[in-house]
């Protein structure tokens, strides 16, 4: 370690300006991580600014249609049936709904790798333990343990992300276990463990940042996975519930009124599909960025095209 | 081969068992069907008879055994709600489900066994910058909010399909539309990805070298070698389609296993939640094993 300490190469910048310089290459990549950077503002800051604004009623207002740019900037995508301004009501929800992905993603990412990581390093009873265990979890209808965990405790923001945590165990769990198999038979491994590296060292200093790369990508498409099925657990009733907003819940609450007022469903729907379609599109740059091979399409200026 | 087989089965049934358990136990924490089904003045003899009927006053570890020693004999129990065997209700949705997911996977691995495939052979090309973007955005698109889009625009306003119900052939195209979009994005994603690295390697240069045609390159050459983790995808989104589309069932009214678990659960009629659960990952279960047997035939390196 100390080698690498205290070498310097002059030429590289650092990596963050390069990370950078590659997230500009790719322009799509570059637009989603800009609308990310603006959800997660939101999520942090809506809330504390908009919070009245956004359950104020306004009878005046019930249904007011969207592009009426005389209001306050709030309504401008309308209002919703009791006359609440749908923009800062989207923008607010932004923090549930941001809250129980995160949540969700970490945990099951977290649990899910070090369950990973046993199974293909240890023993072959744990190993089949564990996977077994996948296999249960897989085959398990992810709906009813929604409903049985919400029914016994309470809808909230924590339940919700165990729930869904738990559901999400399998992805990081395969993953990272196919992966480990593979990386503890090359040959630096072979060597640390040869020079007398402990079992923890092997696994958190050589194997878990080989690993690692693949796993976050894998977190940010699943990220979006999360959010889809957060909506449609609130869509279908059996999520957060009101007063709490998140977007599913309020496209399922806009549903009533499709036919006369068609934007109280299609806005949180429309910032639902931007959401999870920026998060696919980093995931497939980070997977081109991360990936040694394919890197250099990034790295390389494209004359062609540009 | 046969030792595979039998493998896989072995830990099929074990895994099956589990869950069995934890969902007998776990859904009986949902609370208590009485208090459902009664009304909320009936005295405590009506409630006290219609659990001794139904067999919910015994305590729960003797309820279980009493439903394993039924199950070995392929005895689901009754639906409380339906007053018929539970394992009917079930097979009866199940075939709507089936059929269902079978046209909608058909469709998605064809079209996008094909899209991703042309997608893959000009990387950066227009088709494939066409490809890429609507495939990225099929992906992200919520199923409930394209299901209900889907019907303003096209029952309410357009006027040319049912909005819900089935019946006729009519009734089918909205459900498998939008079903089909998720997958389909995905699908196209891991075919390009997986042809492009098909495409990039040394037989298919070989290929070219000794002038094979453009078509025979892709379709048979590459597509073969690219296949196995498109299978692995496809299959997982059909156990997802098996399992019950349960939003989109719900919209569309569609008489499937999806909707009837929902409901079944929201009724405490534990008996046809057992029973589809049973079904449906007995069904997953047999779809990963022909998986795995797929996997070999694509593939004659892989042996079990």
């Amino acid at each position: 370690m100390s080698v690498s300490e205290t070498t310097v190469i002059r030429d590289a910048p650092p990596a963050w300006i390069s990370v950078m310089r590659m997230l500009w290459r790719d322009k799509f990549a570059f637009c989603a991580a800009i609308f990310l950077l603006l959800v997660i503002l939101c999520a942090f800051l809506g809330p504390t600014l908009l919070e009245d604004v956004a359950t104020r009623q306004n009878l005046r207002g019930r249904n007011a249609p969207p592009f009426d740019f005389s209001q306050a900037w709030t309504m401008w995508l309308g209002g919703d049936a009791l006359g609440r301004p749908l923009l800062a009501r989207i923008i607010v929800a932004a923090r549930n709904t941001m809250m129980v992905a995160a949540g969700a993603v970490v945990c099951s990412m977290v649990i899910g790798t070090i369950l990973g990581l046993i199974a293909g390093y240890s023993s072959k009873t744990a190993s089949q333990i564990i996977m077994r265990l996948a296999d249960v979890i897989m085959s398990f209808p992810s709906l009813l343990l929604a409903v049985i965990v919400l029914y016994m405790l309470a809808p909230s923001v924590g339940n919700l992300i165990v729930v869904l945590a738990i559901t999400r165990i399998p992805v990081y769990l395969r993953t990272s276990r196919a992966e480990v198999l593979e990386v503890r038979e090359r040959m630096f491994v072979q060597a640390a463990r040869v020079m007398g590296a402990s079992t923890k060292r092997i696994v958190f200093r050589h194997i878990l940042p080989v690993v690692f790369p693949t796993l976050v990508t894998i977190a940010t498409l699943d990220f979006a996975f999360v959010m889809l099925a957060e909506s449609s657990l609130s869509f279908l009733g059996i999520g957060i519930q009101p007063p709490e907003i998140t977007w599913g819940l309020m496209v399922s609450q806009g549903r009533p009124y499709l036919t006369t007022a068609w934007w109280l469903s299609f806005w949180p729907g429309l910032a639902i599909i931007l959401t999870t379609l920026s998060l696919n599109l980093l995931s497939n740059w980070m997977r081109t960025a991360l990936d040694p091979v394919q890197r250099w399409r990034l790295e390389i200026a494209r004359k062609k095209n540009d | 081969m046969k030792t595979f087989l039998g493998k896989r089965a072995i830990s099929s049934a074990i895994s099956l068992v589990g869950l069995i358990v934890l969902v007998f136990f776990l859904s009986r924490l949902t609370g208590d069907p009485a208090n459902l089904y009664l009304p909320v003045d009936a005295s405590l003899e009506s409630r006290e008879r219609f659990r001794e009927i139904n067999g919910l006053n015994d305590p729960l570890i003797l309820q279980f055994f009493r439903y394993v020693g039924d199950l070995v004999q392929f005895d689901f129990g009754m639906s409380v709600r339906r007053s018929e065997p539970a394992l009917d209700a079930v097979l009866r949705a199940f075939v709507w489900t089936l059929e269902l997911a079978a046209i909608t996977m058909t469709l998605v691995a064809v079209l996008a066994i094909v899209v991703g495939s042309l997608a893959a052979f000009r990387v950066g090309g227009v088709f494939d910058r066409i490809a890429t973007f609507f495939s990225l955005i099929g992906a992200s698109a919520p199923d409930f909010w394209i299901a209900i889009v889907a019907i303003v625009i096209f029952s309410v306003g357009l006027g040319w399909v049912p909005t819900s119900g089935t019946g006729t052939v009519w009734h089918w195209i909205l459900p498998i539309a939008v079903l089909f979009i998720r997958p389909f994005g995905l699908i196209v994603q891991v075919v390009r990805g997986s042809m492009i690295t098909a495409l990039s390697s040394a037989y298919v240069k070989t290929a070219r070298a000794k002038g094979v045609k453009n078509r025979p390159i892709i379709f048979v050459h590459a597509l073969r070698n690219a296949m196995l983790p498109v299978v692995t995808v496809i299959g997982d989104q059909a156990a997802a389609l098996l399992n019950g589309a349960v939003v989109v069932e719900t919209i569309f009214g569609f008489p499937g296993v999806g909707k009837l678990m929902i409901d079944s659960i929201l009724q405490r009629d534990f008996a046809v939640v057992m029973a589809a659960i049973f079904v449906t990952a007995v069904a997953i279960f047999v779809m990963n094993i022909l998986i795995d047997i797929l996997y070999a035939v694509l593939d004659p390196r892989i042996r079990y």
